[in-house]
């Protein structure tokens, strides 16, 4: 099929194919899975320019559908996320500008490529740690089968006492999150994940999903089931935002991004209702792999000088 | 239990072959005739292209989650 905006000529069976594994991966986990994408467009020709900026496109799209079926499920908080969207794009603004800098200075690639490693690594050790301990700790306690309405909110961590004490600095103006069964937080320390989130998506690229998630677990004390659709509203609003942005720069081929959203759109739904069978502890062990996959890319990158 | 795991899996399985079925004919049906204009519109109005690009997304999500959620309930007789 030939895309007369960019230029390529790209199987949609393919793009589907792409779209309908990254939806899966985005129901489930709620990131946008451009560490699969990018190299997928990358991989049948398509610019770099244009990958990054109709990825984005069919992000928006299948976190649309994600979103919607997480919300039927009761699984966001829409204050969190629109208060989460403010930060997340001012962090990529800020993001983009330190890549501004770093190719004036003429060593961003090295850059970029050993704060990612380090990031995915950290992400990765700290996670597979922390739910293996839950997971051992509640051993028998954990819901079985399909985990619905209430139960979903009864999430645990072994990290509990340090987001508690997180939840316990009164810096004003507080407030609460009733969906997410958090009485009081300050705004501040809200913006400030969703900022470093937003920063890392502007800095490394994609939607940064795999900070932000389990920052808002971590660090907010979101339960796993609500971050994950939180985070899907979320990156609706600052997706759009992102891609507009390189829609004027002329970087997005909707066409494509239409075709792969084909894909998505019953991934997507797939991967949101499996959640149900899992509980949280499970789902952040499940995560793991995926910064390494990130991770595992960059360091190809690095070796080969292959750009994926 | 292993009869109701075989039941969801007809049922996803039809699932997959309409929607499949439905998504070869979107392409055929409105793609192929969308091509032409988003590209004279990308490179003529860009801002007017990445005002529609969102919209279109967004429009298609919507509806594709409205065709998916009706064909889950026809075949499986319940409501997700």
């Amino acid at each position: 099929m030939f895309f007369p905006i960019s230029g390529a000529h790209i199987s949609p069976v393919y793009l589907v194919i792409v779209g309908f594994l990254i939806g899966i991966l985005g129901g489930f986990f709620g990131v946008g899975g451009s560490f699969i994408a990018g190299p997928a467009l990358r991989a049948v020709g398509l610019d770099w320019n244009f990958a990054v900026g109709t990825d984005l496109a069919h992000i928006v799209g299948k976190s649309v559908v994600a979103a919607k079926r997480h919300r039927a499920l009761g699984n966001v908080d829409l204050r969190l996320g629109l208060i989460m969207a403010l930060g997340t794009i001012g962090g990529a603004e800020v993001g983009a500008q330190l890549i501004q800098m770093l190719k004036r200075a003429g060593n961003v690639n090295l850059v970029v490529s050993i704060v990612s490693i380090a990031v995915y690594l950290s992400i990765s050790t700290f996670m597979m740690w922390e739910s293996r301990k839950t997971l051992i700790s509640q051993k028998g306690r954990l819901p079985r089968g399909k985990v619905t309405g209430g139960k979903i909110k009864q999430d645990h961590s072994e990290f509990m006492h340090v987001t508690r004490a997180i939840q316990r600095l009164k810096i004003w103006p507080l407030i609460a999150l009733p969906a997410s069964g958090v009485k009081a937080i300050s705004l501040w320390i809200i913006l400030l994940v969703a900022f470093v989130g937003g920063l890392f998506s502007g800095f490394l690229g994609g939607g940064a999903g795999y900070i932000r998630m389990p920052s808002m677990v971590y660090v907010l004390g979101i339960p796993t089931h609500l971050a994950v659709g939180t985070d899907l509203f979320e990156i609706i609003i600052s997706a759009s935002y992102g891609t507009f942005s390189h829609a004027i720069k002329g970087n997005v081929d909707i066409l494509i991004a239409l075709v792969m959203h084909t894909g998505a759109a019953i991934g997507a739904q797939i991967g949101a209702i499996s959640t149900q069978y899992f509980a949280g502890p499970k789902i952040r062990l499940a995560f793991v792999p995926l910064p390494l996959i990130g991770a595992a890319i960059v360091i190809y990158t690095l070796m080969t000088g292959h750009k994926l | 239990m292993k009869s109701d795991t075989a039941k969801t899996l007809r049922a996803f399985l039809i699932e997959l072959v309409i929607y499949a079925l439905l998504v070869v004919g979107y392409f055929f049906l409105v793609l192929h005739f969308l091509g032409e204009g988003l590209h004279r519109l990308e490179i003529q109005h860009r801002n007017t292209y990445a005002a529609v690009a969102i919209l279109l997304i967004i429009g298609q999500a919507v509806v594709l989650e409205s065709v998916t959620t009706l064909l889950l309930r026809l075949l499986r007789g319940r409501s997700e």
